[in-house]
């Protein structure tokens, strides 16, 4: 019982999570390589051509796993930040930072992707629809969260104003989710959802699944090389940096 | 397999630019995020290797 709390406080410090990150990220690539290539092996090569959407539909194979990875990003970069605000925890708010990127890379691939595929399928890049509007509001959460930090000299309070601003702007969370439901959209509705069968063919769910874990698994690796420099950049005073062997060279 | 030739693949039923523009995009973001990542990251550690050796020298001045 006591052993669960001690662990978790052990691994709450920079000191013994960077060596822990590092040893994780070759295999966090590994598992970005493995379901990236089977997924885009089933997305192109397996699954069938759409009915209405003929072979554009394939950029679903990247335009859902984006979006998700941007919405669950910006779940766990505000988890963060909250811990960070609440525990004033020095790793929590490094974590933040560190996700907010690859957060906002994410949702960039979202609204690129989503252009590319409305072009064809709609007739125009861009509409101000509600899921569209939402998504935009979301890349914009994460740049303004980026903007702010690095406005603010001092780390500490760099992090406590960015976890507030990622707090507030949770409430965007659901609004992206559920703006298919709650207005009239041009977007589709959820193709996958967890209290009705999928409205699609199994092969491109499993395409898009196994693509949903690469991003999922290259949002890890790239979100821990960068708490790893994070870490080094603030933590050059303490006495376990000098020590490091990255060094010793 | 379900494509006849690779030009056919590359096609996409007439699709191609906009399959391609997204998994380009897609693809181009996924390489540079990285190496930018680990970039950071060595020029925390030049960063610091230059501190260190600062520290030593100034110590070595006020010992000496």
């Amino acid at each position: 019982m006591n052993n669960r709390i001690i662990n978790w406080f052990k691994f709450a410090s920079p000191q013994t999570f960077y060596p822990l990150a590092g040893k994780m990220i070759p295999w966090f690539w590994a598992l970005t390589a493995i379901f990236g290539l089977a997924g885009l092996y089933l997305g192109f090569f397996v699954a069938p051509t759409d009915a209405q959407q003929g072979e554009g539909y394939r950029i679903i194979f990247i335009h859902v796993p984006a979006s998700w990875m941007s919405m669950f990003i910006y779940l766990v970069m505000a988890f963060w930040a909250a811990l960070g605000l609440g525990f004033n925890a020095r790793l929590s708010g490094m974590m933040a930072s560190a996700l907010a990127p690859t957060g906002a890379l994410m949702a960039f691939l979202s609204l690129w992707t989503g252009a590319l595929w409305g072009k064809p399928m709609w007739g125009a890049w861009w509409v101000w629809d509600a899921r569209l509007t939402s998504e935009l509001i979301l890349f914009f959460l994460y740049l303004g969260f980026i903007a702010l930090q690095s406005a603010i000299d001092d780390a500490r309070r760099a992090d406590k104003a960015g976890a507030v601003l990622a707090l507030v702007g949770v409430v965007n969370i659901p609004i992206i989710y559920f703006s298919v439901k709650w207005w009239n959209t041009l977007h589709q509705g959820a193709s996958v959802s967890l209290t009705r069968s999928p409205s699609m063919a199994q092969t491109m769910l499993w395409g898009m699944l196994l693509m949903a874990l690469a991003f999922w698994m290259y949002s890890i690796a790239v979100s821990l090389t960068r708490v790893r420099a994070i870490i080094l950049e603030r933590e050059r005073h303490a006495g376990w940096v000098e020590e490091l062997e990255e060094l010793k060279s | 397999m379900k494509w006849n030739s690779f030009s056919e693949f590359l096609a996409m039923g007439g699709h191609g630019l906009y399959v391609w523009g997204s998994f380009g995009a897609c693809l181009l973001l996924m390489v540079v995020e990285p190496i930018l990542a680990r970039v950071r990251r060595s020029n925390a550690l030049t960063e610091l290797r230059r501190e260190i050796r600062a520290r030593k020298e100034s110590q070595d001045e006020t010992t000496s």
